[in-house]
């Protein structure tokens, strides 16, 4: 620890030192860059989501992470240690694979002790181990089973089973629950928070789904072409998105280009040729005047009425072009006279309802608070 | 049409069999022939055992054989060996410097006549005695080293494709969970590529057993392979001791390839079946 304390000197210390500190981290394959000085610091126990679609680098950098690629550029550390030459049979860390990457010609116990065996751990102690780490994911009986004898599930949890077993400081996870269908998905998901809580362990989490990433991380990582473009909680990407492309990769949203025609450090109005109107946000953005914008709204802070609403700012008028009941919400699309069409989610709150028609007249309103003004 | 078209696959079918099994099926049958013409039928005498009998008298051919099978057994392996390195190291190192040559050198083999194989190969051997004295005259070595040159080639193909099949995770598992990279290799993909290297070493060893024409370049005075044999028996006239040497290779040809298909059979329903049984399971 002390040395981690004298080698991560530059870096401010207010916070608690980083377990894993990713310090400008490039990797180059020829001319192509999958990641780009990435720095990143992740907390003991926490569950870190790397999200980002296919080819944005975030398999690349959990690969560099696991050891078998080295990188480029950049140093990674864990607990204190510069592990960026380690290689992957003698770092603390392990990888449960998107494939699951279970060992066909063992048996589920032969695959769960596998990594023990590696270590030379005494044979008593390897097999009540395994029993331990069998029964916490819930596969006692199952030790003689193979591979193939088990269904998608079972399998899943055999490879978290084998991750798991050595204590390893970070268990990275590729795409956990991409092979499953999706109730499974959704029990397993909630499993495998409840699984980290009770063991501590740092996960580190690849994944495309964003739903996917929202339910199961503390934090998530946005990544695209290389680069990560925005860190936070899921309600920080969620609620405030820096930029165009995690707005829109994050949920659904509504995006419109503006204008900025009065910017004051409390509120700002932005002129939108698309919604015909100005959009009165009731925070400052830092952004130069006469820039152009982008305004981003989420469809669900979207309110629709059949009379005027009271307030000000924020209203628009549209006739109902599609409606689509899902249970719990109903989403509507709201064609606006300049011909733009609004996306627009209503809960269903009351079972008896007169609902809104196709080809209604319906007034919009949103809260000045709820538009996330992006620059880029 | 339904009737017309079966009566058509069946002619086909009959034909096809015929062509290939009915010289085997010929010489199977005049293996018993009591004549010592191997075209006349002495129906008087047939069938007889006696020129198995006399086979196995025959020292001269026996030694052949079991020269064959001991060249086609150490070169079956040494080609094994060598096929699964060279496999390896061109299915799991996707960049090193002059592998697209390396690739194209391992199987140059195959396509290149083997005369020209033998030829060069003689040469080599003669060159290399003269030089450093090593391989000492022309006989089991010399046949053994340039049977493995060309099965080598066609153990890396076989090889080579079931290692791309293997998933590289695996080994990254393996490797993962604290295995060095010899271990990984040793304990995980040997044994998923082990079907593989077995039939490799099947096809080198039949390979070196029917093989003449580089056999001839390269063999000495002492050293006549089973082939060599019957080819040199073959130009004097036929002697029907052959046809009992050959019946007898076809036999446990026969048998090896039934309990190879039934224990494959067997193990894919087996798989099946436990696969069904998971997903069952589930629910």
């Amino acid at each position: 620890m002390n040395a981690a304390v004298t080698a991560v000197g530059a870096v401010p210390q207010a916070s608690p030192a980083p377990y894993v500190r990713i310090d400008r981290l490039t990797k180059r394959f020829g001319d192509f860059v999958a990641v780009r000085q990435v720095s990143l610091e992740i907390q003991r126990g926490e569950i870190f989501c790397l999200l980002g679609g296919s080819g944005c680098g975030k398999t690349t950098l959990l690969r560099m992470l696991a050891g078998f690629e080295t990188p480029t550029e950049g140093a990674i550390y864990i607990d204190g240690v510069d592990v960026t030459q380690v290689p992957p049979y003698e770092r603390p860390v392990n990888m449960m694979f998107q494939s699951y990457a279970l060992f066909p010609h063992m048996t589920v116990a032969q695959n769960v002790a596998f990594g023990l065996k590696q270590d030379g751990t005494g044979r008593a102690e390897i097999e009540s181990r395994v029993r331990e780490m069998l029964s916490m994911v819930q596969l006692d009986g199952y030790e003689k089973r193979k591979p193939h004898q088990l269904s998608g599930g079972q399998r899943q949890r055999v490879a978290l089973a084998r991750a798991l077993v050595k204590r390893p400081k970070l268990l990275l996870l590729d795409e956990p629950l991409g092979a499953l269908d999706k109730k499974l998905r959704e029990h397993t998901q909630f499993e495998l928070v409840n699984l980290q809580e009770k063991l501590g362990v740092t996960f580190v989490i690849v994944t495309h789904d964003q739903e996917e990433a929202m339910t199961l991380a503390s934090r998530i990582g946005v990544m695209r072409s290389g680069e990560i473009l925005q860190v936070g909680t899921p309600a920080d990407i969620y609620e405030f998105p820096n930029s165009r492309f995690v707005a829109d990769f994050i949920g659904s949203v509504n995006m419109v280009d503006g204008r900025l025609i009065e910017d004051e450090p409390d509120h700002v109005r932005i002129e939108c040729a698309q919604l015909g109107g100005i959009v009165y946000v009731d925070h400052g953005v830092s952004s130069p005047p006469d820039a152009p914008v982008s305004v981003a709204i989420r469809p669900e802070k979207i309110q629709l009425s059949r009379e005027r609403p009271e307030q000000p700012d924020n209203v628009l008028q549209g006739v109902i072009t599609g409606i689509a009941y899902l249970g719990d919400a109903t989403r509507y699309l709201v064609r606006l006279p300049t011909g733009f069409v609004l996306r627009v989610t209503a809960p269903n709150v009351f079972r008896h309802e007169e609902r809104l028609q196709h080809d209604e007249l319906v007034w919009l309103q949103w809260h000045s608070s709820s538009p996330v003004v992006v620059t880029r | 049409m339904n009737d017309r078209r079966s009566f058509f696959v069946l002619t086909m079918l009959v034909f096809g069999f015929a062509f290939l099994y009915l010289p085997i099926v010929a010489m199977v049958i005049y293996s018993f022939n009591a004549s010592r013409l191997v075209t006349v039928w002495d129906s008087a005498n047939s069938p007889t055992l006696a020129w198995y009998v006399e086979l196995f008298k025959n020292t001269q051919i026996m030694d052949a054989a079991k020269l064959s099978f001991r060249i086609a057994s150490v070169n079956a392996t040494g080609a094994v060996i060598l096929g699964t390195l060279a496999a390896f190291a061109l299915e799991r190192y996707r960049r090193f410097r002059g592998r697209a040559l390396f690739g194209l050198l391992t199987t140059a083999p195959m396509v290149l006549p083997e005369v020209i194989t033998g030829l060069s190969l003689l040469l080599l051997f003669v060159a290399l005695e003269q030089a450093v004295g090593w391989p000492h005259g022309r006989g089991s070595t010399t046949i053994t080293i340039a049977h493995m040159t060309f099965s080598m080639a066609y153990a890396i193909v076989v090889i080579q494709a079931r290692l791309a099949t293997v998933d590289r995770s695996l080994e990254e598992a393996a490797m993962d969970l604290g295995a060095r990279p010899w271990k990984v290799f040793v304990v995980i993909t040997l044994p998923l590529i082990a079907s593989a290297i077995a039939s490799a070493w099947v096809l080198a060893f039949i390979l070196s057993w029917d093989d003449i024409v580089i056999t001839s370049f390269v063999s000495g005075p002492g050293s006549t392979t089973l082939p060599q044999l019957v080819f040199s028996k073959v130009r004097l006239g036929v002697s029907p001791d052959i046809n009992a040497l050959a019946t007898i290779l076809v036999l446990i040809v026969s048998v090896a390839v039934v309990v190879a298909g039934t224990y494959m059979m067997r193990r894919d329903r087996r798989r099946m079946r436990d696969a069904q049984a998971a997903l069952g399971a589930t629910g």
